[in-house]
């Protein structure tokens, strides 16, 4: 790690001002992404801002027609929320799949969507699910968050706040591991809502995509069943180590039709 | 005298591990916590290049750096005399020529031969500053092209790694008897064949490589306070490349040491660079490996490229065996590779089968990778994996049952003198399958395969019938192999005026639980609490000699402590004698008390302890005072242990995921002195077997020579919830060639598990082989071509 300043605001204001007014500095939440990346030598922030306290962040609410996450709840507070559980059950059971404990206990909503890590759990829920995304100037869909492999929507500066997803009991959530880093080699989010079907995939390589060809195969009373990699572009698939495109297009596939029978 | 609450220690008893407690709040000592007085740290500039020539090497800018203490290079530790990194073992070619061993400077001098070499080092007073300088060294590289592949490395357009060794080969070496092994194959009926590749792995022990070390410039003698499994050992290398006066100007300390596995057993180029600096600016430096380094430079395990002949009759009764092996040795031979991929390995090849005619070569490779060196089993892993599925083919070819074939082939009568040098102690091979089988339910398995098959999963079994080599020695066997000899194990106990003990052992405990089973068996001897029985390891200036910890060799140690019981125990009947007036020969001891049946009097172990320091009840001139014995204790053979592991698989065939949804161990380790402890080995060594049959893998790119699995994001470490509940049985056939009738049994579960894992793969698709690790997308695609071939 680089030699660095920390800071810890107290309020979503002060954090605010911090990044304004030093470019160089970065927001820190949980640390699960920006900590080994540090220790790696492969970022130069001269400011860590600490967003873990500011209470703007924080908390799981319910709300009308569904329930709103702070940024900075950790995964394994999503996992065990009694509201998460009423309310949107596959969210907390991706919450609990995601990592280990350890990092379960610091990594946070805020800072994985922010990350929009290619291979990340989150980005497909709120995907599948049409979630919004709260940040200090503005309100996302998460259509216009997610940008691509690891980019988003997001203006230097800008602090995501919260996220908010609609209340569903007819989703799920299935991760095909890498066997070693157990991030989603393949991730499908499923979700039956009022306007219909809606299927996100993670982990294909180039960022979160949904899978439109499938949701209106089941939107025009298409069997389950039927799902194939042949409705699925191979072009949003990409290969490495752990597997090939054609392997991971095949995956998607399989856990999509995995994750719509459970729903049934 | 302390009242006698405390457990008292018994052979073959589950005695919960002693040191835990300390280890797990956090109260372990190891090398990076120690700071010195006056503590400098060191950071090294690596090479990013697999194959470079070294230009010029800037160090001006980094000089400058705040905190810089010192910076040196290649050439620097050249001029300073250090010497070149050592093979430590003698190994000759076919043609009877010596070994070729590429030259290994500590920082590499003019080329570097695999990413992550070290080129400079850099002496700071924080580690962050050292950190920051390394990375303003600027070094000049010429690339060079690179080679991973072994059949490549050795053709003729492969880039050349060393001067003066073509075709990238250090040695052509063989063991067994080629024509007795042809005439076998031309009289078979029946044969198999396979080529099979035992993947590389990275050992990654929890607490990564460590030193610190302090130079004395006043009297030219230096502390080195290392994370090692041999300090002793350990203390001849830097003595002698360092150019040090005598033993006597060296300690060496080995604290806590969090894990090895083999990989701190050699003699690195890191820790003497750091001892050469030591000297150098004299002040204490210390250096701390970082994951990555660990990745890249910790001597990684296994890496064989092999085919393998298998000749029968028509009941399938082996008749002989031929192996070629490719051994990747890395860019250099590190210290006891040679003798890994030779003596460790190739002698083992017979398995637990009475093959008469056996003949196998081992040529060693260089590439720009990493070097290689001992990793749990140590060969013998490799062995086990070649004849296991060998005789997996073999039951296919006859058209047998997996257990049958075994059976039909097992060495029946001990000692079995192998046509591979080797002469097996004892065992019971046939008792032991079957008591694996009863673990396994092995009878009831046809029913679960359908079962599974009814769920959409193909469930398989596989056998595998491990034999390896423990407690290695005597020591003039490994010295006529190409060794230095001193096999042995030393242990000195000394009794205290007050009763209690101090035990000195060379064995190094990291992680097997010395201290406890040291405990146990003296408790045992003496008749005292194991609380008043301390082991004393891991400092030469403390411990005389020894030959540290590796190869499942606490039998040796064990053995010796057992004896320097005995003279103990036979000096206090002087004593005792003595103090009843009663002949010696009439003293009895057992449970902690002497006994005169003549007289009816007691005299207890710890009163003796006091007489004899007191050394007022006996004449001096007739009996020494004082109550120390020391034993060096030389096993006249290796112990053999063995066993049967029954691996069961279900395949997922649309993902091509393989799940461990049974493991059944039945092993003969000999006496067991500790079967929780055992069981706790056999766990890891298991789980280590396992991982590397499904899930590790060091992959190196083909073209560049990037290690491209150099962090757990990559690399595939097993975890607990990947494992089923393990089965284990002992079946002991307690060994003649120590007292206590030991084997060992650290390295066992690393040995038999990786065959059976993929015996059971290959059983569940019905094909005759796949190469470790079984990953999703493989397994996958084999079960595409069964689906296409239904
Ligand atoms: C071994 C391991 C396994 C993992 N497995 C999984 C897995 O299976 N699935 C999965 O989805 N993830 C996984 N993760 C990632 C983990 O979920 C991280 O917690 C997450 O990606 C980042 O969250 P964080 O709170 O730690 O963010 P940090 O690391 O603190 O920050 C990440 C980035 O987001 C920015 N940032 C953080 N918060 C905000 C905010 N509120 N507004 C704007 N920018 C912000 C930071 O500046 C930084 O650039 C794993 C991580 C590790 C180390």
């Amino acid at each position: 790690m680089y030699e660095l300043a920390y800071s810890r605001p107290e309020s979503l204001t002060e954090a605010l001002a911090l990044l304004a007014e030093d470019e160089g500095a970065q927001a820190l939440s949980g640390g699960q992404t920006l900590m080994p990346v540090l220790r790696a030598r492969l970022a130069m922030p001269s400011r860590l801002v600490d967003l873990q306290r500011l209470p703007e962040l924080a908390g799981i609410r319910l709300v009308e027609g569904g329930i709103e996450i702070g940024a900075a709840t950790t995964h394994a507070e999503v996992a065990a929320s009694a509201h998460v559980r009423a309310v949107l059950p596959a969210l907390a059971d991706l919450a609990g799949g995601i990592g280990d404990p350890a990092i379960r206990h610091r990594g946070t909503i805020g800072g994985s969507i922010a990350n929009n890590d290619p291979a990340a759990c989150y980005p497909s829920a709120l995907l599948a699910l049409g979630a919004t995304v709260t940040t200090s100037r503005r309100t996302l869909a998460a259509e216009e968050f997610f940008t691509g492999m690891f980019s988003t929507a997001l203006e230097p500066g800008e602090i995501v706040t919260a996220v908010r997803f609609p209340a569903c009991q007819r989703a799920a959530y299935i991760k095909f591991r890498n066997p070693a880093s157990r991030f989603a080699l393949v991730g499908a989010f499923v979700a039956q809502l009022p306007s219909g079907y809606r299927i996100a995939i993670t982990g294909g390589g180039h960022g979160v995509f949904r899978w439109r060809e499938a949701e209106q195969h089941l939107d025009g009373g298409g069997a389950m069943a039927a799902i194939t990699e042949d409705m699925l572009d191979l072009g949003h698939f990409t290969g490495d180590l752990h597997g090939s495109a054609e392997y991971r297009h095949h995956i998607a596939a399989v856990i999509v039709r995995r994750a719509l029978s459970t729903l049934a | 005298m302390t009242a006698m609450t405390a457990p008292m220690g018994k052979f073959g008893q589950s005695v919960k591990r002693v040191e835990d407690s300390r280890l797990i709040t956090g109260n372990g000592r190891y090398v990076d916590d120690l700071v010195l007085p006056g503590q400098t740290y060191a950071a090294f500039v690596r090479s990013a290049y697999a194959h470079a020539r070294i230009g010029a090497i800037d160090i001006s800018a980094a000089e400058a750096m705040p905190g810089v203490v010192k910076i040196l290079t290649g050439q620097d530790l050249v001029d300073g005399g250090l010497f070149a990194l050592p093979s430590g073992w003698n190994l000759n070619s076919v043609d009877g020529t010596p070994a070729r061993v590429g030259v290994h400077h500590a920082l590499a001098v003019d080329t570097v031969r695999f990413v992550g070499e070290p080129v400079a080092l850099v002496i700071a007073e924080t580690r962050g500053q050292a950190r920051d300088a390394a990375d303003s060294v600027f070094v000049e590289y010429e690339e060079l092209p690179a080679v991973v592949d072994m059949a490549a490395a050795l053709g003729p357009d492969a880039p050349q790694l060393h001067p003066d060794i073509p075709s990238n080969r250090a040695f052509t070496w063989d063991i067994g008897n080629a024509a007795e092994a042809d005439a076998a194959f031309a009289r078979a009926t029946r044969r198999v064949s396979l080529e099979l590749r035992n993947n590389r792995l990275v050992p990654n022990a929890m607490e990564p490589r460590a030193i610190n070390a302090e130079w004395r410039a006043y009297d030219g003698s230096m502390t080195i306070y290392l994370t090692h499994q041999n300090p002793i050992g350990m203390r001849l290398f830097f003595m002698m490349l360092l150019g040090l006066e005598s033993e006597n100007h060296l300690r060496v300390v080995s604290p806590d040491v969090g894990g090895g596995f083999g990989s701190k057993a050699p003699c690195y180029a890191e820790e003497l660079v750091v001892a050469f600096a030591a000297r150098a600016v004299g002040r204490p430096v210390k250096w701390t490996a970082e994951r990555t380094e660990s990745f890249l430079t910790d001597a990684h395990g296994r890496d064989h490229v092999t085919t393998a002949e298998l000749a029968m009759d028509d009941e399938g009764r082996f008749l002989g065996l031929k192996v070629h092996t490719l051994a990747n040795l890395g860019g250099y031979i590190s210290t006891s590779n040679a003798l890994v991929v030779s003596y460790m390995y190739a002698t083992m090849l017979c398995g637990q089968y009475a093959i008469p005619a056996v003949h196998a070569v081992v040529e060693g490779v260089y590439t720009n990778t990493c070097p290689v060196d001992a990793y749990r089993g140590a060969g013998r892993p490799e062995a086990a994996y070649v004849i296991e599925r060998l005789a997996h083919l073999a039951a296919r070819e006859i058209g047998v049952d997996q257990a049958e074939i075994r059976r039909r082939n097992f060495v029946k009568a001990f000692p079995h003198q192998t046509p591979l040098v080797y002469c097996y102690d004892s065992g019971d091979y046939e008792g032991c399958l079957d008591a694996a089988l009863r673990l396994a339910d092995y009878a009831g398995f046809e029913q679960r395969r359908a079962e599974a098959k009814a769920r959409g999963k193909l469930r398989g079994i596989g056998l595998s019938a491990y034999v390896e080599a423990c407690g290695i020695g005597p020591s003039k066997l490994l010295a006529s192999l190409g060794g230095g000899g001193g096999m042995w194990e030393s242990c000195e106990i000394r009794v205290q005026p007050g009763g209690s003990v101090e035990v000195l052992t060379g064995a190094h405990n990291h992680g097997q639980g010395h201290q406890t089973v040291y405990a146990q068996i003296i408790s045992e001897r003496f008749g005292i609490p194991m609380d008043r029985i301390t082991v004393v390891q891991g400092d030469t200036d403390r411990i005389q000699a020894g030959t540290g910890t590796y190869g499942s060799r606490a039998s040796v140690g064990l053995s010796a402590a057992v004896k320097s019981c005995e003279k103990i125990i036979e000096k206090g009947r002087h004593i005792v004698g003595y103090m009843l007036g009663i002949d010696p020969g009439e003293v009895d001891f057992a449970e902690g008390i002497y006994t005169s049946a003549a007289t009816n009097q007691t005299v207890a172990f710890t009163e003796m302890a006091g007489a004899a320091h007191a050394a007022s009840s006996f004449p001096t001139d007739k009996l020494e005072p004082g109550l120390v014995a020391t034993t060096f204790f030389d096993p006249p053979n290796f112990t053999y242990p063995a066993g049967v592991h029954v691996c069961e698989v279900e395949i997922d065939p649309e993902t091509g995921v393989t799940e461990v949804v049974a493991f059944n161990a039945a092993d003969d380790f000999g006496n067991v002195a500790n079967p929780l402890i055992v069981e706790g080995q056999v766990h890891g060594g298991l789980t280590q077997g396992i991982a590397q049959a499904l899930w590790e893998n060091a992959v190196y790119d083909p073209d560049t020579a990037q290690l491209m699995t150099a962090s757990y994001m990559d690399y595939g470490m097993p975890r607990a919830d990947s494992l089923p509940e393990f089965g284990l049985a002992f079946w002991p056939s307690p060994t003649p060639v120590n007292p206590l009738g030991m084997k060992g049994c650290g390295e066992a579960g690393a040995i038999g598990s990786p065959p059976a894992v993929i015996n059971a793969v290959c059983d569940a698709l019905g094909i005759a082989h796949v190469d470790m690790p079984a990953a999703p997308e493989k397994i996958w695609r084999l079960c595409q071509e069964r689906q296409e071939a239904l």
